[in-house]
């Protein structure tokens, strides 16, 4: 489902990161369109991480700017504005409230932050959920569950605040392998019905299977980017080839 | 007359119930300072944190019973005038600020920062965060330690008495010197103080089992005992 003509979404123009004056990510220009599917790829300390936190408004930019529906929300030498749950996020270590169930997780944000009152609130979370594969769970805490399980609570926790888009940094590096398919099944479901996803990933199976677009990083730069199976078929960049080639091997 | 005599006397019950008084009063207004201070020592605004670290340092440095006197008697000098009863209240608090100060910023530091993050991405504010995700997940590490404090408090608010508070040492000090029996109204005191203390410490370890996630899981598993922050819902399995 490429949609070269859907309008963009979120933009990032020549941002910089720097920790301690090194930039881990350098003048980084990337826009995500609007029922897009991107997944970024590249070795271990490229800057994949470091860029989806920009995107995601976590880290401040020395250089460049960020905008959502082409409102700037952050910009080199300023803190980013906080959104209010329009940019999704799930990470690597699922981050679930410990202290909540499974619904209580899913719930806190639409009743705090929109105001949703709880029974609707409620209701809504039991919709996602069931659709996580975790109608079973809902009651549950986060040490009663799988990470799987965990991880699927934590993407159901994020759409309830029905994000414009969803990053994914590493959803299923945590995981032991057998729960790996159940995440990357629920992203796949996401983007396959039009949810706008960002996704750093090592797993290639997703990535040419879900991936409209994939974006290859190295030392804080987008080395090369293109449609999925292009891209993979017929990288141009020798880096691109190497990486290609030694994560393919294994 | 036994000790029994003393221990079930309205002066005993009367002076216990200042003892209680001025230890929660103090402690609670203790946690309020300490949290304040802890949230200020774990801020990122330097000037802010010397602050914080000089107060602690400061009250930490300094005799609890010091700071009693300089309250009682040099703020009135200032044109400060205040019962006895609330000058031990003060003194005893601001001490109490500083040694809760460390313990509160060492439970906020117990939660992990991807907690945070999170919160933040759903868009919670910092103030929702705190009230919401950290301050429950701290509670856990702050608890036990708030506890031997509140213990401690209800021994040490008995320096009050040396500023003329009605407490229960005070008491059982003017009792003794006025019938010259020191064993039965010291003892009568003590029993106080250790009911007190037994009753504290359950108190204690109630609200922490109230507070463990497992006990939680389990008891939703067993139906009535529920706890009421959990929808009435049955769970899997
Ligand atoms: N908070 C930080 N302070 C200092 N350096 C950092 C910080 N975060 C990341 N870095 C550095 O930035 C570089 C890029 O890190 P990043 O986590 O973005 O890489 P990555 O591509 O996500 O790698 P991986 O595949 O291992 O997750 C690394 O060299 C890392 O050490
Ligand atoms: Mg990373």
């Amino acid at each position: 489902m490429t949609m070269t003509t859907s309008p963009t979404l979120l933009r990032a123009d020549g941002i910089t990161r720097s920790y301690h004056g090194a930039a881990v990510v350098k003048d980084v220009t990337l826009g995500i369109r609007e029922g897009e599917s991107v997944v970024i790829l590249g070795p271990s300390g490229a800057g994949k991480s470091t860029m989806l936190r920009c995107l995601a408004g976590l880290e401040p930019v020395q250089t460049g700017e960020i905008s959502f529906r082409g409102t700037r929300f952050a910009a080199a030498g300023e803190q980013p504005k906080p959104l209010r749950g329009e940019i999704g996020m799930v990470f690597q270590q699922f981050n679930l409230f410990p202290h909540m169930t499974a619904l209580e997780n899913v719930t806190l944000a639409p009743r705090r932050v929109r105001g949703i009152p709880a029974a609707q609130a409620e209701a809504e979370a039991r919709d996602l959920l069931v659709k996580v594969g975790l109608a079973e769970k809902v009651d549950h805490y986060p040490f009663e569950l799988s990470g799987g399980q965990q991880q699927r609570v934590a993407i159901a926790r994020a759409l309830a605040m029905r994000p414009a888009v969803m990053l994914f940094d590493e959803p299923t590096s945590a995981l032991d392998p057998e729960f790996t398919r159940e995440v990357l099944e629920v992203m796949r479901a996401l983007a396959a019905e039009g949810m706008t996803i960002v996704v750093v990933t090592h797993e290639m199976g997703f990535a040419r299977r879900s991936a409209d677009r994939v974006v290859f990083m190295d030392a804080g730069q987008i080395i090369e980017e293109g449609p999925t199976e292009e891209t993979f078929d017929r990288p141009r960049h020798a880096r691109t080839q190497h990486f290609l080639a030694q994560i393919l091997a294994h | 007359m036994s000790f029994l005599d003393y221990v079930f006397s309205a002066t005993f019950f009367q002076s216990a119930g200042i003892t209680l008084a001025l230890t929660v009063v103090s402690m609670v207004l203790g946690i309020v300072g300490g949290l304040l201070l802890g949230l200020v020592k774990t801020s990122s605004v330097a000037p802010a944190r010397w602050l914080a670290n000089g107060y602690i340092w400061l009250f930490r440095g300094t005799p609890v019973l010091l700071q009693l006197i300089f309250v009682f008697n040099v703020l009135p000098g200032w044109g400060l005038r205040f019962s006895p009863f609330t000058c031990a209240v003060i003194a005893l608090s601001m001490n109490e600020a500083a040694y809760m100060a460390e313990i509160i910023r060492a439970g906020l530091l117990s939660v992990d920062r991807g907690q945070r993050t999170a919160a933040h991405m759903l868009g919670l504010s910092e103030r929702q965060i705190l009230r919401w995700v950290v301050l429950p997940q701290a509670a856990r590490v702050i608890l036990p330690p708030t506890g031997n404090q509140f213990i401690g408090m209800l021994k040490t608010s008995a320096l009050a008495s040396v500023v003329a508070v009605q407490d229960l040492l005070l008491s059982a000090q003017r009792i003794a010197a006025a019938n010259f029996d020191y064993v039965n109204t010291l003892v009568a005191a003590a029993i106080h103080y250790l009911v007190l203390t037994t009753l504290f410490t359950l108190a204690v370890n109630a609200v922490e089992r109230r507070l463990d996630v497992t006990r939680r899981a389990s008891a939703r598993r067993k139906g009535p005992l529920t706890p009421p922050v959990m929808p009435a819902t049955t769970g899997g399995n």
